[in-house]
């Protein structure tokens, strides 16, 4: 859910423009990065450890700690906390390490 | 190549205020930020900050960034390099970085790494499920991007920042369960606690995670009390739903730039982890390397931006600018650190600092 509201601050979103994840639509605003557009839209899960298959979502939201690996226009280990959204843009959970097309 | 005279590596508070300090006294300046928008920790802290009032305190977090900011943009001998991240540092003295998808060379006369620090995870049973998070990661998605992180929150620690955090939250519209702390009183400042407490947030001292469920994503965890040695005592589980949760217990420094450069390391626990051996002008044991802020030991937005203009004069000078005035500059700067450390905190800092330096026992 995006704060509409807030005491302090105003947010800058910037434009707003339709994503795929998964095949699925999504909404988004270009200066949000993917993971933003994707928690507004309630997914949490952005792909699945290479070994023991578990859930894998955000951690540090900065670019750190590769928690949030994701297929980007089919390009694998994109980190979606720091990538901004495009118009367009299929982006689609990560199963495994991930190979390169 | 690139070539610039002084590469400042992270615009937190500390690199920011090294990039002014070097360029006042006239050496050419490079900012590498990894973020979109230099700032470090401030972009996201939207309450008025503690510390001395000639490091802007009273003013809130997001405000100092951008006047910090401003400074810097407004001197034209500093660059600021936005999305850039830095991968590595050299036997050569070359930097390689990463911006615009694009590999980059760099070869600075001087260096200062000001990368700050990052979250500390903690270890128990499904630590990794989705919902879990990092403060600052929330922060960042409640604060930057405007995205609450979910609906009702599980804050482990009761330091300023899982304090703040907390209220932060509160003030997005989303629920606290509880602050949860493994110690038996509340590190954080009483102005912050009080705050959470009137909003009638529960902070449960003595209590830690014993283990998180929820199928594919975050649903609750069971926390439970810990006796004096800080051991779980049976029968004292507690079921706390929430789709998230939040840790905030504590900083390591980010110090694999000084690893990889072959700065020597050691472990200090009053700074928070493994940082830099380096000399009084924050100059490490790799010539013309120097490090500020929170990289050097995890203190305060304060102290980081005194250490990054203390880090700047001291590379400006060895560069030969400033021979004048440097000096003197320096020894202010030295003075305000002091100063920045004489309370119960600051002590602590100030025997880490003298571990750091080897002067163990000695009256700082
Ligand atoms: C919730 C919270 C509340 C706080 N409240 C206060 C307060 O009230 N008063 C106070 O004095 N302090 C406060 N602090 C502490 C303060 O924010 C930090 O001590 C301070 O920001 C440290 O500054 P820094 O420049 O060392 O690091 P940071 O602010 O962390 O900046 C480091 C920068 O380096 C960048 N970076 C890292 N690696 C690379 C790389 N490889 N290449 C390029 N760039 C890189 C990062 O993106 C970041 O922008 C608070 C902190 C938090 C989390
Ligand atoms: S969440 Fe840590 S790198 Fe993206």
């Amino acid at each position: 859910m995006r704060i509409v509201e807030h005491p302090i601050l105003d947010f800058q979103r910037g434009e707003k423009v339709t994503f795929y994840f998964d095949g699925q639509p999504v909404e988004g605003y270009t200066e949000e990065t993917i993971a933003a557009a994707l928690h507004a839209a309630g997914i949490r899960v952005l792909g699945h450890s290479p070994e023991l298959h578990r859930p894998r979502g955000l951690f540090c939201a900065i670019g750190n700690c590769s928690s949030c690996l994701m297929v980007v226009n089919g390009e694998p280990n994109v980190r979606v906390c720091v990538e901004k959204v495009q118009p367009g843009m299929k982006v689609e959970t990560q199963k495994g390490k991930g190979c390169l097309r | 190549m690139k070539q610039t005279e002084i590469l400042v590596v992270g615009g937190g508070p500390a690199g920011l205020c090294a990039a002014s300090a070097a360029a006042e006294l006239g050496a050419d300046v490079l900012i590498l930020e990894r973020d979109s928008k230099p700032g470090g920790q401030l972009v996201k802290q939207t309450h008025k900050f503690f510390g001395s009032k000639k490091q802007y305190a009273g003013d809130r977090g997001i405000q100092i960034g951008d006047f910090l900011l401003e400074q810097v943009e407004s001197n034209p001998k500093v660059e600021v390099w936005p999305d850039a991240t830095c991968l590595g540092i050299y036997e050569d003295g070359v930097v390689t970085a990463e911006k615009d998808d694009k590999h980059i060379k760099i070869k600075p006369e001087r260096i200062i790494i000001a990368t700050g620090a990052a979250e500390k995870a903690l270890m128990f049973p499904n630590n990794d499920l989705p919902g879990i998070y990092g403060a600052g990661a929330v922060q960042t998605l409640m604060n930057v991007a405007g995205v609450v992180p979910g609906k009702r929150v599980l804050m482990v620690g009761a330091g300023n920042i899982g304090l703040i955090v907390s209220y932060q939250l509160l003030q997005a519209g989303v629920e606290v369960a509880a602050v949860i702390e493994a110690a038996p009183h509340i590190g954080g400042y009483l102005v912050h606690a009080s705050k959470i407490r009137r909003a009638g947030v529960p902070i449960l001292t003595s209590h830690t995670v014993k283990e998180a469920y929820g199928n594919d994503t975050l649903e609750g965890a069971i926390i439970c009390r810990l006796d004096e040695k800080w051991q779980p005592i049976p029968g004292t589980e507690q079921d706390i739903k929430a789709d998230v949760m939040c840790l905030a217990v504590g900083l390591s420094p980010l110090t694999e730039l000084c690893w990889q450069a072959g700065c020597k390391m050691k472990y200090i626990a009053e700074l928070s982890g493994h940082v830099p051996v380096r000399n009084e002008y924050l100059e490490t044991t790799r010539p013309g390397l120097y490090v500020a802020g929170d990289v050097s030991g995890v203190e305060e937005a304060s102290s980081a931006m005194v250490e990054g203009r203390l880090a700047g004069i001291s590379a400006a000078l060895s560069l030969g600018y400033g021979k004048d005035k440097a000096p003197q500059l320096q020894a202010e700067a030295l003075a305000e650190l002091k100063e920045l450390r004489s309370g119960p905190t600051g002590e602590k800092i100030m025997n880490g600092i003298m571990k750091l330096l080897g002067k163990e026992g000695a009256a700082c």
